[in-house]
């Protein structure tokens, strides 16, 4: 009986550790089958892969400094835009809101992480980028025109559009783990900075400070979502191959230029130079979510928030 | 409110009029970064009704596509190739997904457990592209062409981390004393979890399922070099298959204003598609839970 009831337990621990085992299997099978496929172009460029920008097919020369560029410029452009806007709205969630209103918001910022990427892509293509050609980008080059960010013709399409589509993108990710990392910080921070006569906006600050290693880690969390993003991004990033100091001209990431190329590719080291692509972008994917979760799960002390679309 | 009580005594001194006006910016600035937060979820949503709600009749659901060049035609085998393609990859992700959840849940403080579930984690931070790179070679390539069960499993590996780590949260809001009254009648612990807990979670782990599947159901990415795409009808699953991200993507970059209104007109399907399946799922599962 007793020996009975001991191996029922043990069949059904290990059919569900067995399921718990192929996450293991998966992420090993992605990063063996990276490795693999990359293996040709490894061999071929070595290290070289990664500071040249030859691309030509012809002649079998493949760098990926272009791609590298776009996604960090773009990604760049993200963060920048993403970063105060997040973390003013999560300010306004976590403090100032009326628990109604918070909570709508907060649900309208989880239905923009629940919007296909393609969409966006859509909508970056056909509505952003027009009103950047005509309005905003003609008035940048008019007025910034003399920084070199700033120089050259307006096309809508490029690292700006690119880089402000994924803000939209990763803001959802920034706000609700704010909300939640801010929610989590004692209450009595703010109420001994008021005790002592600070105005709300410097109680909040406090909070702020408690909270600045979990913001930190959505914030890298927010990152890594940008720097892998692939729809939105090819479509509205112009995909060029050049390096061009201005945000107001087409490049391409490390994303799209597998998304465009990887089923024209007709030779071996062709197709192995992209899947090097792809290893490079899963290598520092999974760096910076390493970091990100570790920074956000030391400060919220294990309570994993319910994050928007991560 | 702190603002107006520091504003009432800011004639006394240049310092505090200071600080009270910087409070006032501050939280102004907070309100204005929301409110810019939410703009473009309105405007999107605006722009798929404006652009995409004139294309929406039958006939786009139940014709094919029309060759280039002739007006009209429908997404039909791309809305069903979307429907297959998350079907397989739910098949393939529920079960496991489910299956690794519940052992998180219930194996409390453990080594392996605490490494999955960083692993999940990690997962999730995949890029789709490089998950779809990755099937190309240990699919497609084995299998000798694109198919749509590529494309299944590509889904399925999207759609598996948020799964467990959902599962996984819901079944830890059983709460303790359901265990401690299975164990205190002698049922063996594989029972109480099966038997208590599971069905006690029940509503709540469909519903994350469920909301994992069908956010996997707007994924372009993954979909490029598995399903790949294709203009005829075909529910082979040996065979390529047509998906309506991969149709808006390929429409919205044609020259073709008609295939661009139709982008439109998917791109609304496609957000209809995946709220639908979402609040359907909630309402079915709001029965099932009151039952």
């Amino acid at each position: 009986m007793r020996a009975a009831r001991i191996s029922g337990d043990a069949i059904y621990r290990s059919v569900l550790g067995g399921a718990a085992a192929m996450v293991f299997l998966v992420v090993a099978l992605i990063a063996y089958e990276s490795v693999r496929g990359a293996g040709l172009s490894l061999r071929a460029f070595g290290l070289g892969f990664l500071t040249s920008t030859d691309w030509d097919p012809v002649a079998q020369k493949f760098g990926a400094l272009p791609y590298v560029y776009g996604t960090l410029v773009s990604s760049a452009i993200a963060l920048v835009l993403a970063l105060p806007l997040g973390i003013g709205s999560a300010v306004y969630l976590a403090e100032l809101a009326p628990r109604r209103v918070g909570s709508i918001v907060s649900f309208v910022i989880e239905l923009l992480a629940a919007i296909p990427s393609i969409v966006y892509g859509v909508w970056g293509f056909f509505v952003l980028a027009p009103f950047l050609r005509t309005w905003i980008e003609p008035w940048l080059i008019a007025h910034l025109g003399f920084l070199p960010l700033f120089r050259g013709f307006p096309f809508g399409i490029g690292m700006l559009n690119a880089g402000i589509i994924l803000s939209v993108m990763v803001v959802p990710t920034i706000v609700s783990i704010s909300r939640e990392v801010l929610l989590s910080t004692p209450r009595s921070l703010r109420e001994a900075a008021l005790a002592l006569g600070a105005t709300r906006s410097e109680a909040i600050g406090v909070a702020l400070d408690a909270a600045k290693p979990g913001i930190l880690g959505a914030v890298i969390l927010a990152l890594g979502r940008a720097l892998g993003e692939t729809m939105a991004v090819t479509m509205v990033i112009g995909n060029t191959n050049r390096i061009s100091p201005s945000l107001l001209d087409p490049g391409a990431s490390m994303a799209s230029i597998i998304a465009n190329e990887f089923t024209e590719a007709t030779s071996p080291l062709y197709i192995s130079a992209l899947i090097e692509i792809a290893l490079v972008l899963f290598a520092i994917t999974i760096v910076v979510n390493g970091a990100a979760r570790a920074l956000v799960h030391w400060t919220t002390g294990g309570r994993r928030p319910a994050a928007a679309g991560v | 409110m702190t603002g107006t009580a520091v504003a009432s005594l800011a004639p006394q001194s240049g310092h505090l009029k200071r600080r009270a006006i910087l409070n006032r910016v501050v939280l102004a600035a907070c309100y204005a970064a929301a409110a810019v937060v939410v703009l473009p979820l309105a405007l999107i949503l605006w722009h798929l009704i404006v652009m995409g709600a004139s294309g929406l009749s039958l006939s786009f659901f139940l014709n094919m596509p029309k060759p280039v060049g002739e007006l009209g035609g429908g997404m039909a085998n791309a809305i069903v190739g979307t429907l297959i393609l998350v079907g397989l990859g739910a098949l393939v992700a529920v079960p496991i997904g489910v299956a690794a959840g519940i052992y998180l849940a219930e194996s409390g403080r453990n080594q392996f457990a605490s490494v999955v579930r960083y692993t999940a984690e990690l997962l999730s931070g995949v890029p789709s592209i490089v998950v779809g790179v990755a099937t190309y070679g240990l699919l497609v390539i084995p299998m000798g062409g694109f198919s749509a069960l590529a494309g299944g499993v590509a889904l399925s590996i999207l759609m598996l981390p948020t799964i467990i780590r959902s599962t996984e949260e819901v079944v830890r809001l059983v709460p303790q004393s359901y265990r401690e009254a299975a164990l205190a009648l002698g049922a063996p612990r594989w029972k109480v979890t099966q038997q208590v807990v599971v069905p006690a979670a029940r509503a709540g782990i469909v519903t994350a399922s469920m909301l994992a599947v069908a956010r996997a159901a707007g994924e372009t990415a993954p979909l490029l070099f598995t399903a790949l795409g294709n203009r005829f009808w075909s529910v082979a699953l040996t065979k390529p298959i047509a998906s309506l991200p991969v149709f808006i993507f390929d429409y919205a970059r044609a020259p073709y204003d008609d295939w661009n209104r139709q982008a439109w007109t998917g791109a609304l399907v496609l957000v209809l598609l995946v709220t639908l399946i979402s609040a359907l799922l909630r309402l079915t599962v709001r029965r099932v839970a009151t039952r």
